[in-house]
């Protein structure tokens, strides 16, 4: 009983760590005073100020671009990874396939930035693509990495589905491909589509892969953000780092909010089809006493 | 006829191996391959071109000549700063995971005893920072350590100090900073893994006689173990080669290897040196992403 209230405290303690940082950030962005330590009173001049921040703007909409396309590309290529982790259990290379999806998790930034630059820069000599990096490059590091992340979620819903569903609409005939689409999909749809905002967000904060596979012309807004925060603190910044804060949270909770509701009405849904089969028992066993005489 | 549809379905590939073929060749291509092309130039040579590397292959009059220059490796072990950065890396590393490991175990543990409603609430709490930009949190620190930021306001006000403690820009920040950002991802692994654990064993030890202290480390730990090697491995190698954080929080004293390798690829524009430090902390870092790939697969087996 004591560990259980050290544990307790313990956990109130880490949510206060990893929260008050960010609270204060926040309450500070409305800060009126230029200097960033001192309190001078409550404003909003931050917050006008970005909107005249056209640099800023701009790699606000091409953050926005990438994270979009890598959501698409991300959860496409980890559901197929995921599949195949789960359900195709023996073919060549498996090993090797399980740690290729598994590693992007762990392996640090820089090297995967750097050995992803190397690689766009021997293809652009070998074959003349990419012609110059930028979107694209950007758009292709960050499916590889999120990739990772939607498969390991993805995989761990596939793993707790019930087969025999699939198995059954295969028995009556349906073709693989239209089992995926028609029973598989709809079934794990709540982790695609965590997987997917998580990929959004992923993507949205990337610094380190973002810089080495960029090119001119192409910062995206952690970009911006780190060269502006290298110089120091300064009160925009906590502004935009605040709108990101809040972006974020907003999105996890709807996440968070639709995958309960989801969650939700599969467990009513059961529950109805239940209680329809027990009151269909109920309806049907008083019928048996009479049918029994009659074939007697 | 039969013998054409035969050779046809051979050529076409089948939806199965399409499946399989479609991650496999894109996670070829853009994870695995991309290792060997840094391998390759960390063999080359430093020129002023486009890119800046030299050929380490030639074919000239029906001559190929390959030629590896050892010397990019050789700079690493005899500069001092090199091996610093390394073993800097792995203190830092080694240290905050074990801190992570301290703090996130009694978390992981509280959660795991919730209730199950307040649970999916907890783990959102802490899976929800995962999500936000490391750039942020960690900047949200720069603010809070300054010497004249609100932790020394603090101590200052409270009479603890009488002039402002230097964090900022030492390696204290650097753990602080290590340890915020890499705390869920120590909880998270382990709560999955001792909320599976079942408490009749813990009941039935404590009827035989068992302390709640030999409880814990003689059933809960054992079995938590996949947990623990999962979480620590997620928090340690990441942070071998954390850049952002010691860029930010640290000072000239944090020589930490990412930070190395970025100032040589971006400031020195040296990509061979670079290449070659990546190599390095790949080949000091594959015994742990072996261990991480194992325990991430016998925890797959166990759920199924």
């Amino acid at each position: 009983m004591k560990r259980f209230s050290f544990s307790t405290l313990m956990l109130v303690l880490g949510l206060l760590f990893i929260y008050l940082p960010m609270l204060i950030l926040v309450i500070y962005s409305f800060n009126a005073s230029k200097l960033v330590t001192v309190w001078g009173g409550w404003s909003l001049k931050w917050y006008l100020g970005l909107l005249d921040n056209t640099q800023l703007m701009g790699s606000v909409a091409r953050s926005l671009e990438i994270a979009c396309y890598t959501a698409v590309a991300a959860v496409a290529l980890g559901t197929l990874a995921a599949f195949v982790l789960t359900r195709v259990t023996r073919f060549k290379g498996r090993t090797l396939f399980g740690g290729l999806v598994t590693a992007p998790l762990v392996m640090p930034e820089v090297i995967t930035g750097l050995s992803l630059l190397l690689l766009f820069v021997a293809m652009a000599q070998m074959i003349g693509w990419p012609q110059e990096r930028g979107l694209m490059t950007i758009w292709i590091a960050h499916t590889t990495f999120c990739a990772a992340y939607v498969a390991v979620v993805v995989s761990a819903r596939l793993r707790e589905l019930d087969l025999s569903i699939e198995e059954a609409a295969m028995d009556l005939g349906a073709r693989p491909f239209k089992v995926f689409f028609l029973i598989t999909i709809p079934m794990i749809a709540p982790s695609l589509a965590a997987g997917g905002m998580m990929s959004f967000a992923l993507s949205l904060d990337d610094l380190v892969l973002a810089s080495f596979v960029s090119g001119p012309g192409s910062t995206t807004l952690p970009m911006e953000v780190f060269s502006a925060v290298r110089l120091g603190v300064k009160p925009e910044i906590n502004a935009v780092a605040s709108l990101i804060l809040l972006a974020v949270s907003l999105v996890t909770f709807l996440v968070w909010y639709f995958s309960r509701k989801a969650e939700a009405n599969r467990k009513r849904a059961i529950q109805e089809a239940m209680e329809q089969t027990a009151s269909e028992t109920w309806q049907a066993q008083p019928k048996q006493p009479q049918r029994t005489p009659a074939t007697a | 006829m039969s013998t054409f549809n035969q050779a046809l379905i051979r050529v076409l590939p089948s939806g199965r191996k399409l499946v399989i073929g479609i991650p496999f060749l894109w996670l070829f291509l853009f994870f695995m391959l991309p290792f060997f092309l840094v391998m390759k130039i960390s063999f080359s040579e430093a020129a002023v071109s486009i890119p800046p590397y030299s050929q380490i292959y030639s074919f000239v009059d029906q001559k190929l000549q390959v030629l590896l220059n050892l010397g990019n490796y050789s700079l690493l072990g005899a500069d001092e700063l090199y091996i610093s950065a390394y073993l800097g890396s792995l203190k830092i590393a080694l240290l905050s995971t074990l801190m992570c490991l301290v703090i996130g175990f009694p978390m992981a543990y509280a959660i795991s005893k919730a209730r199950k409603e307040a649970q999916n609430v907890l783990l959102l709490l802490i899976m929800m920072p995962t999500w936000t930009a490391i750039l942020i949190r960690v900047y949200a620190w720069m603010g809070i350590l300054s010497n004249n930021g609100l932790l020394n306001a603090f101590l200052m006000w409270s009479g603890l100090t009488s002039s402002p403690i230097e964090i900022l820009n030492t390696n204290t920040a650097v753990y602080i900073g290590v340890v915020y950002a890499y705390l869920p991802f120590m909880v998270l692994p382990l709560y999955a893994n001792l909320v599976k654990h079942d408490q009749s064993l813990l009941e039935a030890a404590s009827d035989l006689g068992s302390s709640n202290f030999n409880n814990f480390w003689k059933i809960t730990v054992p079995l938590a173990k996949n947990g623990i090697i999962a979480g620590c491995m997620l928090v340690f190698i990441p942070v071998v080669g954390e850049f952002v954080i010691p860029e930010l929080l640290g000072g000239p004293e944090t020589l930490m290897i990412g930070r190395v390798l970025w100032q040589e690829f971006f400031n020195n524009r040296d990509w061979p040196v670079a290449s070659a430090l990546a190599v390095v902390m790949l080949a000091i870092l594959i015994i742990p992403i072996l261990l991480f790939n194992r325990s991430q697969a016998k925890e797959m087996e166990a759920r199924a």
